[in-house]
């Protein structure tokens, strides 16, 4: 059963949107600095909803003026890893916040892995459920082309 | 190029949704400059607009002589005005060139020129932010294998959408030493100054003869640069009319006889080593100062007048150094 037609995972904002333009993005980061959010770039080849930590790229950007310089980073990111997905996300060190409060995906490979239900029988004829991402199918090194 | 069909709380328009349908002037979506320099037709309009004129007036209130350098920014800032009108005509589309270098010895208001600098860039629509960020070789180069890129990209990325003053820039390039990590930040800098026009303005300060020798050896960072601006000492008298607005400015003033001694102490301190223009007239008068304060504290019962307070007596400025070694 199709459950995902597109086949587009959706995590963090804008994930049922059409993919942002340099110019969209460019606007987010403008509106995540003008309140004073640290971005940083993100990146991974294993999208499982559960894989909460992605692999920086770099370090959180503190104390920047102008959205350039987080698009820099980000096209550096693509440049490096085109076929892993990559996410922005902005950092409120607000006290009582501190908390990432902005995050959407920048990049996605040209296939998209997806996930599987993965059914386990145990004691009892009990079925237990887990969700399988098919990324993590190959090993690391072969996982950057984008699926089978 | 897609625009954005919706509008985020807390942006300002971005000028290719608003600005261009409603006009119906292609040219005006050209560059992204700020919306409220479009459709200027006159220098006047843009002037109005942009109130870049304000901030040069003040820059030649507030600094003293230099006037070599005021005509250059004057120059440079009719040059972007009428850039401004020809693009708003659909004359030009290409991003000048704004890089400069800012030679000069020691004191003569590089930076004090390079913030004003970015403000006027900033009202005229050529950076976005207006913002400058000051730094020097040790915070673009670091100090193992793989440390200069992050670093030097750090500080560019905080200089997106401003001014990115690189004091002392010719240490940056060392040639006694081949494997100088100064090179490799050399050619990130090169390479944003180049791409990201649109982004960043970098200006390059520091003592001209070792500024042109740092040009001979890296030639394309002399072509990068546009404009090179020659920063001259100033002469005695612009010097001593800087002590008068230093002193204006912290309310103070110069007791009978003060003015004409430190007029004396600067012609005396022109001639000696590390003089260093206006640095060295604050330097003075803040040591001044110290004086004026410990002759007032060892008078520990008498009621000061704010005449008191705020005069520099002459001798505060006759126990200088300067007046004893002769």
């Amino acid at each position: 059963m199709m459950t995902n037609p597109v086949g587009r995972i959706t995590q963090g904002q804008f994930s049922y949107l059409p993919d942002l333009t340099d110019e969209e993005i460019s606007m987010q980061i403008q509106y995540g600095l003008n309140k004073g959010y640290a971005w940083s770039v993100e990146y991974t080849d294993d999208p499982h909803p559960r894989n909460t930590y992605w692999e920086m790229f770099g370090q959180p950007m503190f104390d920047l003026k102008d959205a350039a310089g987080v698009l820099m980073e980000l096209q550096h990111c693509r440049k490096t890893f085109p076929q892993h997905y990559i996410r922005l996300m902005a950092f409120d060190s607000t006290r009582g916040i501190e908390t990432i409060v902005m995050s959407f995906i920048v990049n996605r490979p040209d296939k998209e892995p997806g996930f599987g239900l993965v059914r386990q029988e145990a004691a009892g004829r009990t079925i237990r459920y887990t969700v399988h991402s098919y990324a993590t199918d190959r090993p690391e090194r072969e996982r950057g082309s984008g699926g089978a | 190029m897609a625009a954005p069909l919706y509008q985020i709380p807390g942006q300002a328009p971005s000028p290719t949704v608003g600005a261009a349908p409603a006009s119906g002037s292609a040219a005006e979506a050209v560059r992204s400059g700020p919306a409220e320099n479009s459709g200027a037709r006159t220098v006047a309009d843009v002037l109005a607009q942009s109130h870049a004129d304000t901030v040069i007036d003040e820059l030649e209130r507030d600094l003293v002589g230099l006037a070599p350098v005021k005509t250059r920014i004057r120059d440079i800032a009719a040059l972007l005005v009428i850039d401004k009108l020809r693009m708003n005509l659909g004359l030009q589309a290409q991003a000048p060139s704004l890089h400069m270098s800012f030679t000069g010895n020691p004191g003569t208001g590089k930076t004090t020129v390079a913030m004003r600098m970015a403000e006027i860039l900033h009202r005229l629509g050529y950076v976005r932010k207006g913002h400058l960020v000051a730094v020097t070789r040790d915070d673009l180069v670091g100090q193992y294998i793989g440390h200069t890129a992050p670093k030097t990209k750090e500080v560019l990325k905080k200089a997106m959408g401003g001014v990115l003053f690189i004091d002392e820039a010719y240490y940056l390039y060392r040639p006694e030493n081949e494997r100088d990590y100064g090179q490799e930040a050399i050619e990130i800098l090169l390479q944003v100054m180049e791409n990201q026009r649109d982004d960043l303005v970098v200006i390059l300060a520091g003592y001209k003869d070792r500024m042109d020798a740092f040009f001979r050896s890296n030639p394309g960072m002399s072509s990068r640069i546009a404009h090179h601006l020659d920063f001259p000492d100033y002469p005695a008298e612009d010097l001593l009319r800087i002590g008068d607005k230093m002193l204006q400015q912290q309310n103070y003033q110069f007791g009978p006889g003060a003015r004409s001694a430190f007029e004396e102490y600067l012609a005396r301190r022109i001639g000696q080593p590390h003089f260093a223009n206006a640095r060295s007239v604050r330097n003075a008068l803040d040591r001044a100062r110290l004086r004026q304060a410990s002759r007032l504290f060892a008078d520990k019962h008498k009621e000061f007048t704010p005449e008191d307070l705020s005069t520099i007596a002459e001798p505060d400025i006759r126990a200088s150094r300067v007046f004893q070694g002769g």
